[in-house]
């Protein structure tokens, strides 16, 4: 398989993760978006780790630790996320800084 | 053009037209759920680039739990009066944004990388993930072990100081 096909749908799935935390108005979407450009970190990780095919499966090991991250990353924004909700009864990023 | 190639080909296709519908649809518990077909096309190209032990733990903590952590966040914040509209006014200078990452990215991977294959000989199994993750990856898999405590505990705090007031 070329190696460019993992790594062009990589950078797609980067560019519509960016557009959903910039444009997206709830929070728990928004953090949708990063998830989405965390997931196509992971897929350049998995193909530089297949084409590289080194000893040590660096790529695949730091794939297993970037979902780990994304995992604690999703359970402490979605905390703020509640947290926020009910301070301010939105969760609407637009309408948070009035 | 190979069968891995064509059902590649395809997976790609899921995933970036789910994940397209994931960031515009209007429905809240739409976009999660067009999220899960995303993050399973994902999975099943990593299982056709021979990482089969990370499809499965992508299919376990993305579709199993991230996406049921989501549902529920929404669940809970739904509110009385639904947003207008679901995009900031910044939707434009959002997707040029998205856009000119998008090529950029795609530029410089395909000036670099243009002509390299996969050829797949090294299977990333359960057993050869984990001697790589016990023997030379101890260290970091400790201290993340940490980080998901911190986080943890974190996540507890903020969630119950609200409470009190």
């Amino acid at each position: 398989m070329p190696l460019l096909y993992p790594l062009v749908l990589s950078a797609a799935l980067f560019g519509i993760g960016l557009y959903g935390v910039l444009a997206r108005r709830n929070a728990v979407l928004m953090l949708l978006g990063v998830e989405l450009m965390l997931n196509a970190v992971n897929l350049n990780l998995v193909a530089f780790d297949a084409w590289f095919a080194d000893q040590l499966h660096t790529g695949q090991v730091l794939t297993l630790f970037t979902i780990t991250l994304a995992a604690a990353e999703i359970g402490l924004g979605l905390a703020i996320v509640l947290a926020l909700f009910r301070a301010v009864r939105t969760v609407d990023v637009d309408g948070v800084d009035r | 053009m190979s069968a891995t190639e064509i059902v590649f080909l395809l997976f790609a296709a899921l995933a970036v037209g789910s994940a397209l519908l994931a960031m515009t649809t209007k429905q809240l518990v739409h976009s999660a759920l067009w999220l899960v077909a995303t993050l399973g096309a994902v999975a099943g190209c990593f299982v056709l680039m021979t990482a089969e032990f990370v499809a499965w733990v992508q299919v376990l903590v993305y579709v199993g739990s991230v996406v049921v952590l989501v549902i529920f966040a929404l669940m809970l914040t739904r509110q009385q009066s639904t947003i207008s509209a679901e995009v900031t006014g910044n939707r434009w200078t959002a997707a040029v944004l998205g856009l000119v990452a998008a090529v950029g990215l795609g530029a410089t991977v395909i000036s670099g990388f243009h002509g390299e294959r996969i050829e797949g000989h090294r299977i990333g199994s359960a057993k050869s993930i984990g001697d790589a993750l016990f023997s030379d990856w101890v260290l970091p898999f400790e201290i993340l072990s940490g980080v998901l405590l911190a986080a943890l505990i974190g996540a507890i705090v903020i969630s119950r100081s609200g409470t009190e007031r």
